[in-house]
């Protein structure tokens, strides 16, 4: 019951923050002051001769904003957030109506936010945050013809056979070959180990990807460990494994908290491997009362730095703390791209006034599938569409040192 | 000597799920009920202790107070609110209200302190040489595993003492026995059940605290499994029974890093419950449980 009444207070709370969007920007729209600000991001040819149609596209995000997930689904929440402003602030002539449900991780709950969202109005959808309610959502969509852009929801799955799904994030697979091609390019580790959640599929599809890669280009993977889930806590017999085998690098295609346990356990242990983690390790050091000393050197690959000395990074991180109080993490940076992605493709589309959501889905594909729609955005530059739905863009090492991260 | 680490990993384990067993034990034994909110009161006392240690800067030992305080406060104000109004219930109504419990510690500790994954400054130092060496290179305890061992000695032997020994725990005794006849014989039923929701929401603390010192990870679920596992061993043991639960409690501990070890790390909670059945099957009250056969 309290679930339910969170769930309606933060959904009220998103719904008056779309009132309030939408208020500012026909506000905008009456006055129509030519703001000297406006063009400094993104210039639009329409924006500078002003006397333009300004047309609001209302985006519906879904994601797990409570439950056991909700750490995700909020920062997914909040990153868009923050792009749906600054876009409604250039006063182009795309403007973003924003509207996010609560999923809490569950794929049933996920297809009623769906359909709350489609009786909102939603053109597009934004989400989900997670891969399972992700592929319940895309198999709506593909049918009723709406097109959907996860920030995070990684396993192909959840674009496979549906031509309307896009994903901002690296594909599971796609981690785990780059990771074994990182490794096999710098030379890190000549004796490898893996660690992996045998429970769930982000973390089977990175390694089974990485083990068969791994095999195929001469990686030598001396031990493979499984735990079943990611409440395990203690994790000395994966460890004990990996170091009797040998192991200089133990990969751990997992998420932070399981990771930061290993990291703790090895220490205790008195083993000190090279740790190389993928996305899902973002975040550990921003975990309160997190010991940045035990993540010292560890690698991982994730699309963004929050330490990053860009223009654009700098302003998000520091818009995402002033409201939070935390950190961004990639998810937030995902998010904010996804609204990027959304808006910059709505730009370039002729007639979008008079488009209903099953042709903007189908001229939304026509164009992130041409090869000539590229984005800049946060977790990465130029980054391009396949036809399968996947993202191409350059994977990014990271390694702690000192308890920041920095580029390799 | 890997297999002697097991056995002190496991017993470690094993104590920290006899602590909570504990608790469960006990609210069955006199109020015939299941108290579900059980593991999230060991999450409530994993929090408090984590921000009087992080955040007010308190040392490790009054943040353990502290935390059993809080949770004392929080069992009885829980048994009054929820489960005192629904004495006279059918068994089944209560049950589902500890469940609604549950739920609203899980969902109010998200609300007030967040989702996020919280990491635990263990009590006592984790460092690699912050152990017992029993045999140099081989064979060591860690200090928090050795802390584990003590609490659940000592608790066990309190336990025991209070309830043979004095009034109090021998008013408990005769509630467990039958209420009816308690109360007739001036027992005050209710103030007797709200010390036991004390007690064992107090044990909750302390194991929440040895938990997360253990294993230092911290988020608004913690609780969750580790009460399902100590409500296991309380079966294992014998519902009811204070001694059973430690034995269910070091037994399951045992078991579980056995499996792991030897059997398959995906699959020990298969293995663990699998003992279960066939303990069940031999014994149905458990190991010590008292089997009353009811009457048709």
């Amino acid at each position: 019951m309290k679930k339910k009444t969170l769930a309606a207070m933060l959904m009220a709370g998103a719904m008056c923050f779309g009132l309030l969007a939408g208020c500012s920007s026909n506000g905008g729209q009456t006055s129509n002051p030519p703001a000297s600000d406006a063009g400094t991001q993104e210039s639009q040819p329409a924006n500078q001769g002003g006397g333009f149609d300004v047309v609001t596209i209302k985006v519906g995000g879904i994601g797990p904003i409570t439950g056991d997930l909700a750490q995700y689904g909020t920062a997914t929440q909040w990153g868009a957030q923050i792009a749906v402003d600054e876009i409604n602030a250039l006063n182009g002539p795309i403007r973003l109506e924003y509207d996010f449900q609560d999923d809490t991780g569950v794929t049933d709950t996920a297809v009623s936010a769906y359909n709350k969202l489609k009786d909102w109005g939603a053109q597009v959808i934004y989400g989900c945050t997670t891969t399972a309610p992700c592929v319940a959502v895309a198999a709506e969509t593909f049918a009723d013809r709406y097109f959907q852009l996860t920030p995070s929801a990684s396993s192909p799955d959840v674009t496979s056979g549906k031509d309307n799904a896009f994903q901002m994030c690296f594909t599971d697979p796609g981690q785990g070959t780059a990771a074994a091609e990182y490794l096999k390019s710098t030379g890190l580790g000549s004796k490898i180990g893996v660690i992996y959640n045998n429970g769930d599929a982000y973390s089977t599809g990175i390694a089974d990807a990485f083990i068969a890669k791994a095999k195929e280009i001469g990686l030598d993977v001396v031990a493979t460990q499984t735990y079943p889930d990611d409440k395990t806590t203690d994790y000395t017999v994966q460890l004990t494994a990996c170091k009797d085998a040998g192991a200089d690098l133990v990969f751990l295609p997992i998420y932070y908290t399981p990771a930061s346990l290993i990291l703790a356990q090895a220490k205790q242990m008195d083993y000190a491997p090279t740790f190389f983690g993928g996305d899902g390790m973002d975040g550990m050091l921003d975990m309160d009362g997190f010991n940045k000393s035990l993540a010292e050197g560890l690698l991982l690959m994730t699309p963004f730095n929050a330490a990053g000395t860009d223009e654009r990074t700098k302003t998000f991180v520091e818009t995402y703390q002033a409201a939070h109080n935390i950190l961004p993490n990639q998810f937030a940076a995902d998010g904010y791209d996804c609204m990027y992605a959304i808006y910059e493709a709505c730009c370039q589309l002729d007639g979008i006034a008079d488009m209903d959501h099953e042709q903007l889905c189908d001229a939304l594909i026509t164009l992130f599938t041409g090869g000539d729609f590229s984005v800049d955005g946060l977790t990465g530059t130029s980054m391009k569409w396949l036809e399968s739905g996947e993202v191409s863009k350059a994977p990014v090492v990271v390694k702690v040192v000192d308890g920041v991260y920095v580029t390799q | 000597m890997s297999f002697l680490n097991n056995v002190i990993t496991g017993v470690s384990l094993g104590s920290i799920y006899a602590i909570i067993a504990l608790g469960y034990t006990m609210v069955y034994g006199i109020a015939k009920m299941l108290n579900f909110a059980h593991g999230d009161v060991i999450m409530v006392g994993a929090y408090v202790c984590f921000f009087a240690m992080n955040s007010a800067g308190l040392p490790p030992v009054v943040g353990v107070l502290l935390a059993i305080v809080v949770c004392t406060a929080l069992g009885v104000v829980i048994e009054r609110l929820a489960y005192k109004p629904l004495r006279a219930a059918p068994s089944l109504a209560v049950l589902i209200t500890a469940i609604g419990v549950s739920y609203l510690l899980q969902n109010g500790a998200q609300i007030l302190w967040g989702a996020a994954t919280k990491t635990f400054t263990p009590i006592v130092s984790t460092d690699p040489d912050a152990r017992l060496v029993l045999i140099p290179g081989q064979l060591s305890i860690s200090y928090v595993a050795i802390l584990s061992i003590v609490c659940c000695v000592v608790v066990m032997a309190a336990l025991t003492l209070f309830t043979g020994q004095t009034k109090m725990g021998k008013a408990m005794r005769a509630c467990s026995e039958d209420k009816g006849a308690a109360q007739l014989m001036g027992i005050n039923v209710n103030s007797t059940i709200s010390m036991t929701f004390a007690i064992g929401s107090a044990l909750a603390a302390v194991a929440g605290v040895l938990m997360c010192s253990a294993y230092p990870i911290l988020s608004p679920t913690t609780g969750s499994l580790p009460g399902i596992r100590a409500f296991t061993a309380a079966v294992f043991g014998g519902i009811g029974s204070i001694p059973g639960a430690l034995l269910g409690g070091v037994l399951l501990g045992v078991i579980e890093t056995f499996a792991k070890a030897y059997i398959s790390t995906d699959l020990s909670d298969a293995v663990v419950f699998a003992v279960l059945i066939i303990v069940l099957l031999v014994r149905p009250a458990g190991l010590m449980g008292k089997y009353v056969p009811e009457k048709v």
